[in-house]
């Protein structure tokens, strides 16, 4: 079982097993490889501590990355200020990535004033409007429609925009990943789908989701191309991103990108992988951890050495517990939030019902009712 | 004649597409998007002659697939875009409904009012067309009860008009239900002013009367406006109230007839368990029961897939309607 896929027919740059590159690395400066190393870093250090906030009680819920922060910065640090990016449940990093900050982020975890979303959400659904991240929907694949129609509008207009769609390997058995390519096939939107795959949908292995050779293949039915990558290697990951990028903004439509990784822990913190997944027989490439593969590379070219490292990661830890300070200690929404934006405006039948919200049972003492 | 002044007499259709050329020439944001729109103009024609006049980018024939229309009518407007998709008939909206439910509705609820779309959603209802279940529903419980939506059913083609005018320029999703046996049949004076609109979320007095207020919506008004008169030869002064909004719903002028009238009767033509006429009944109940002289009385379709050679049983015709009218007036 869990065989997922074969490492040699996977796009790769960084070496892996003795299997040769297949293609070269990005052309990046230093600067950006720093850029993504330290969100790649972020990642990490936030699901190590958020973890630990959902296992003491103080956020409810939380949906781990390990693993995966290739995959997820690989391909979002591709994406400019002007693009879209309609997220799945794992790439919070990519938002944080282009400047979602902190104190957000953490807001959204713990629902208070701080969240842009004034606390409606569970936590992970992130959305900020300056950095045009919508929120993951729990209902799954209905974003992609959504980056199609995104993407269409942007290029009637004429704007120099690309948009991004992730899913995961779960997604490609619902219709909406199916209406999304196809729409976007026919329109040649400039849309790039982007699936880590992590060979988990919860408890469901890749072999019993699909019997397709692979999620890339599925392109080729929708008239865009499809590439496999190793989603662990972070540089396969943006060369292929970029060209992706690249053939969108002259005009040649959409691609389906299948970022083959791996979920090291549960679906989420209320999740048991070891209910449903022998450890034993977990393939070994996909452990290899992306991280180390990166660092291996930045230590090689010296693009990161390790005192530079640990400045970094020092830097991170102090604004994470800083931003940690401030967003725990931010009071929760205001009663009125329960009824704002449900409309424009707010309309009698629900103007009556929030005033009545509160002075219902609130303010009287037990047993003021006499019944 | 087409001064901006003036009205101009046409059916309900023709008002349809009035309202979305006018709104297409207002404003290069609106776009159509739907299965036969374009080239075709729609299996109504509803949208005749649009792609001709307005070009492929913004009246789109689009692959067969409703969820992938509202899906991407939904990216289109977060984007900023004002998009107009149809659902051939609302028979056919179910493979959207994740996509209205689940997105659309909750967008700006979800994004804190930083992410809205504004899309309308045309969808052709109601039976009498002998289409059998499939071609004849009328879903609109279904979106009432979907906080977020904004759900219209005009029965004129002066409120189609003017109502899809206020749909396009709103800021909320719309569910636009359009009362397709009457598309043809009914005609009326309709303003020429392209910025004519009818405000969303007032009712229309259809017909004035003083014995007992009758509540309909979409084609049924027709039907009671046809029960009233024939009431009125027996003496009974039926006012019809066509809701023409039932999210939100006028609840004043519902409320103020009733006080009026103190007898009810409201007219669907939907399945009766959990239609929109319970929720009317119940707040007529809640609000103003001290002024019922009689139980409300629900006519209704009934709690039985849509059929096809028995549709003339099914639907509520003037003479249910009548026997209604005459059970509260005798009560």
């Amino acid at each position: 079982m869990a065989t997922h896929r074969n490492p040699a027919d996977l796009v790769r740059v960084l070496p892996l097993d003795g299997l040769p590159a297949t293609t070269a690395a990005p052309q990046l400066t230093a600067q950006q490889h720093r850029d993504m190393f330290r969100s790649m870093l972020l990642v990490r250090m936030l699901d190590e501590k958020m973890l630990l906030l959902q296992r003491q009680g103080r956020i409810a819920f939380f949906g781990p990355s390990a693993g995966q922060e290739a995959a997820i910065i690989g391909s979002g640090s591709v994406a400019r200020a002007q693009d879209w990016i309609f997220p799945a449940l794992r790439e919070a990093g990519v938002a944080l990535h282009r400047g979602f900050p902190l104190e957000q982020y953490f807001g959204q975890l713990f629902g208070n004033v701080l969240d842009p979303q004034k606390g409606r959400q569970q936590p992970m659904h992130f959305s900020s409007a300056a950095v045009h991240q919508v929120s993951l929907s729990s209902p799954i694949a209905t974003q992609l429609p959504q980056a199609v129609g995104a993407a269409y509008a942007a290029k009637l207009r004429g704007d120099d925009v690309v948009v991004f769609g992730y899913l995961g390997d779960g997604a490609t058995s619902e219709h909406d990943f199916h209406c999304a390519l196809n729409f976007a096939g026919v329109w040649k939107a400039p849309v790039l789908f982007i699936c880590q795959n992590n060979g988990w949908a919860i408890s469901v292995p890749f072999e019993k989701q699909t019997a397709s050779d692979g999620i890339a293949v599925k392109a080729a039915a929708y008239g865009m191309p499809g590439i496999a990558v190793d989603g662990n290697d972070v540089l396969a990951v943006r060369a292929a991103t970029q060209m992706a990028m690249d053939r969108a903004l002259r005009g040649e439509g959409p691609a389906l990108l299948e970022l083959v990784t791996w979920r090291r822990g549960g679906h989420s913190s209320s999740d048991d992988p070891s209910r449903y997944r022998d450890e034993a027989s977990i393939p070994a490439w996909v452990l290899i951890d992306p991280i180390e593969r990166y660092r291996d590379y930045l230590r090689a070219n010296n693009i990161v050495s390790a005192a530079e490292e640990q400045t970094i990661s020092a830097a991170l830890k102090s604004a994470m517990d800083a931003a940690l300070v401030t967003a725990e200690a931010a009071p929760g929404p205001a009663m009125d939030t329960l009824f704002t934006d449900v409309y424009a405006t707010i309309p009698a039948h629900l103007q009556r019902q929030m005033e009545s919200a509160g002075s219902d049972t609130s303010g009287r003492a037990e047993g003021a009712f006499p019944l | 004649m087409t001064a901006n002044t003036g009205t101009t007499v046409m059916t309900l259709l023709q008002a349809l597409n009035l309202a979305l050329t006018e709104e297409m020439e207002r404003c290069e944001d609106v776009v159509i998007l739907g299965e036969d729109v374009g080239r075709a103009g729609g299996v109504f024609r509803t949208t005749d002659g649009l792609q001709a006049k307005f070009g492929e980018a913004r009246v789109m024939d689009t692959p067969l697939a409703e969820s992938g229309i509202i899906g991407a009518a939904i990216g289109m407007a977060l984007y900023g875009l004002r998009p107009v998709a149809e659902i051939q008939f609302s028979d056919f909206i179910f493979p959207a409904m994740d996509q209205i439910v689940s997105e659309m509705a909750k967008f700006r609820y979800r994004s804190g009012g930083e992410f809205t779309c504004p899309v309308v959603v045309r969808a052709p209802s109601g039976g009498g067309i002998r289409g059998g279940h499939y071609h004849s529903q009328s879903p609109e419980a279904y979106f009432c009860h979907t906080p977020g939506l904004v759900v219209l059913a005009p029965s004129t083609p002066e409120d189609a008009k003017g109502l899809l005018k206020s749909a396009i320029r709103g800021a909320d999703p719309v569910i636009f239900f359009e009362p397709k046996r009457i598309y043809r049949t009914v005609k009326g004076e309709v303003p020429n002013d392209p910025d004519f609109t009818v405000p969303i979320g007032k009712a229309r007095i259809a017909r004035a009367g003083k014995d007992v207020t009758v509540i309909a919506w979409g084609a049924m008004v027709h039907t009671c406006l046809e029960a009233a008169e024939k009431a009125a030869r027996n003496g009974v002064d039926i006012e019809v109230v066509d809701l023409r909004s039932l999210v939100p719903l006028d609840e004043v002028t519902v409320l103020d007839s009733v006080r009026k009238t103190g007898r009810v009767v409201v007219a669907s033509e939907a399945t009766r368990t959990c239609g929109f006429a319970a929720e009317i009944s119940a707040l007529i109940a809640e609000e103003v029961i001290e002024y019922l002289q009689a139980p409300i009385v629900r006519v209704t379709g009934y709690d039985t897939p849509f059929p096809y050679a028995l549709e003339h049983v099914y639907m509520p015709g003037p003479d249910r309607v009548l026997a209604a009218v005459h059970r509260v007036k005798t009560f």
